[in-house]
């Protein structure tokens, strides 16, 4: 099967007082349509950064990215258009992403009126299949989002998402802010509906719960690298990179037999402004090293395994 | 009447906010006991009422809109809803302190973490400013900030470090209840491992009772010896977290727990509870639960049930309870 989605060493730097803040530095893989990738990492590591240059909605500093077989590193305006339609995003803070002046109707319609193609009649039609399908009441249809719960307007926005009906969508923490029976809903949503149009999510999170449960492969960031991406139950049993160590056992796992011995890490994130070329890892990790302050190289230990570490097969 | 151990009770406590439009049932006359050195945990979704419950216990409640209307606290026999302002102030940070959900806002962004330590210290007891300076640092390093750090200012932590500056200040004056209101929800996972443990740690060092406010359930199991599940202003279920875990009594509770996506899971789909909370300006008449409840039947939406005690200390609020 061909990938829907291609990125090869993808760079997005931002330009700061202090220096260049590398975001995303040098990220690489490929997606194939209909497929979940679930891209983790803590707060400032650049996966959300990540999702938004794909989408063209951040410029890229560096790299090529095709889409459906076609090159969309550099696309003109009615190129980039184009690409809109076919390429999605849903928001985690439904409070914060939808306009409070448009009803629901219209926040639904608005991407179809833009696109043009299809006649008034049709667009309201339209809109209220589309609400139907992300189980949406009717008699919402003129009401304001404040109006609605959280899962209610994260309800619109994947409505949204999907009016034009996408191949494609970066979903951003898209259940993070709401309540555990509501998220829940949402995801079981976020599944069937993948399953009845094909599509394929990038699905950006913290939560590793959540990413295990919805991901085919799960991508781990820090500082703006890639340091390992496996299939997700693999990830899980077969864990490589120290920082996935530490990560997935500092989950509270919600039971009170079985506890396993948690990874402390020492210190916190450090700055992805003028990183070093070693391991970004390296100030926290208890494993660290002479060999840790080389660059690391992506190595694949096992098919579609890949771990940042060079060490990664001594450790335990 | 009072128990031996029991720090903290609140009986039949009801909060309600009233707005122009609206009378909002908060909090709808609960029952909850705290023993010393317990750490009990309030579990329940976004509008449930934890928060209204530990701001009435700390009297910090927004008044008006809020109101209690029902109820008292007793903190080792005093009744702090009566208590006057003055001697409230006293009991406040002192004996009772709070750790709010957003580290962010809960610090004073032009005084250094240092002075801001210091100054609960001297609210409280008579010490000169050298001493209260010196215990500050003790509080930073015991919290794992270097000393170094006191004269900085909170936008130079990070939001894990702000959070254990907000603990330190909290557990300054030696308190004998926490109140931790989300206290590591906005942190990242490693950064919330880390504060847990040092909670932990010091939890058992001075033998403070705590009550945590969460929606995480992987947390409660970690680091809490009860809990109480609260729903639309109620307490559903209480017990010990093995009665919670390994014997959950009421709908709402195994409800929480389908919804769950577990790390071991093989099912493609989770089993959300249906619907939402409901309107907290219009709440049922009977179980509050009833509309969302699998097994709900007619009696359920007529008369709200009462508390069974299943188990000694495991209390359901369901007539599906399965009786003693």
């Amino acid at each position: 099967m061909p990938a829907l989605l291609e990125v090869q060493d993808l760079k997005k730097y931002f330009r700061t007082g202090s220096g260049m803040l590398h975001a995303v530095d040098g990220i690489n893989f490929s997606l194939e349509a209909g497929k979940t990738l679930g891209v983790v990492g803590e707060s400032g590591c650049g996966k959300s950064t990540l999702g938004r240059t794909i989408l063209h909605l951040l410029d890229a500093t560096g790299g090529r990215m095709s889409f459906d077989g076609e090159d969309i590193t550099n696309p003109k305006r009615a190129e980039l258009r184009g690409l809109r339609e076919k390429m999605q995003i849903i928001f985690q803070d439904p409070y914060s992403s939808l306009d409070p002046r448009k009803s629901v109707g219209e926040t639904i319609m608005e991407p179809l009126k833009i696109q043009g193609a299809l006649p008034k009649g049709d667009m309201i039609a339209e809109t209220r299949r589309l609400m139907d399908s992300v189980g949406l009441a009717a008699r919402f249809e003129n009401s304001y989002p404040h109006e609605l719960d959280g899962g209610r307007r994260q309800r619109i926005g994947i409505a949204r998402a999907l009016s034009l009906n996408p191949k494609f969508i970066v979903c951003d923490e898209p259940v993070s802010a709401l309540d555990v029976s509501i998220q829940a809903q949402i995801i079981n949503l976020m599944l069937d509906l993948q399953e009845e149009r094909g599509l394929t999510y990038m699905f950006v999170t913290h939560d590793l719960s959540v990413v295990k449960y919805i991901s085919d492969d799960i991508m781990v960031m820090y500082l703006g690298q890639m340091v390992e991406m496996a299939p997700a139950d693999e990830l899980f049993r077969d864990t490589r990179h120290p920082y996935t160590k530490a990560l997935l056992s500092a989950i509270p796992i919600p039971g009170i037999h079985g506890k396993t011995k948690r990874i402390l890490l020492r210190g916190e994130i450090t700055s992805p402004i003028n990183p070093g070329p070693g391991c970004r890892f390296m100030a926290r990790c208890r494993h660290a090293s002479e060999g840790c302050s080389q660059p690391q190289t992506l190595e694949e230990c096992s098919p579609g395994h890949f771990v940042a570490c060079h060490i990664h097969g001594e450790i335990v | 009447m009072e128990e031996q151990g029991n720090l903290l009770e609140i009986r039949d406590l009801a909060v309600e906010y009233h707005t122009d439009e609206a009378t909002i049932y908060a909090v709808n006359h609960i029952g909850l006991t705290v023993k010393k050195g317990e750490t009990i945990g309030l579990v329940g979704e976004t509008g449930a009422g934890k928060t209204s419950i530990a701001r009435s216990i700390l009297g910090i409640l927004p008044m008006p809109p809020a109101k209690i209307v029902s109820g008292e606290i007793l903190y080792r026999g005093n009744e702090l809803l009566r208590l006057p302002e003055r001697e409230m102030r006293k009991i406040r940070g002192n004996k009772i302190a709070m750790i709010f959900q957003d580290p962010m806002t809960a610090l004073n962004p032009i005084e250094t973490v240092g002075f801001q330590i210091a100054e609960t210290i001297r609210q409280h007891d008579s010490v000169s400013q050298v001493e209260a300076n010196r215990r500050a640092c003790d509080m930073l390093e015991m919290v794992g900030i270097a000393m170094g750090r006191f004269g900085d200012f909170p936008h130079q932590f990070s939001g894990g470090m702000k959070q254990r500056v907000v603990i330190a200040m909290a557990l300054a004056c030696n308190p004998e209840l926490l109140l931790a209101d989300e206290p590591t929800t906005a942190l990242d996972v490693t950064i919330q491992a880390q504060v847990l443990e040092m909670m932990q740690s010091l939890r058992e060092r001075l033998e403070t009772s705590v009550m945590l406010i969460t929606h995480d359930l992987g947390v409660v199991s970690e680091f809490c010896d009860s809990v109480a599940v609260v729903y639309a202003g109620e307490i559903v279920e209480r017990g010990t977290v093995e009665d919670i875990f390994d014997r959950p009594g009421h709908p709402y509770t195994l409800g929480l727990f389908g919804s769950l996506p577990r790390l071991d899971a093989t099912e493609r789909r989770l089993k959300p509870i249906k619907g939402r909370m409901p309107d907290p300006t219009n709440v049922p008449e009977g179980c509050r639960f009833c509309d969302r409840c699998p097994r709900a039947e007619d009696r359920c939406s007529k008369s709200p049930p009462a508390e069974s005690e299943i188990a000694p200390g495991h209390a359901v609020k369901c007539f599906f309870a399965p009786q003693r």
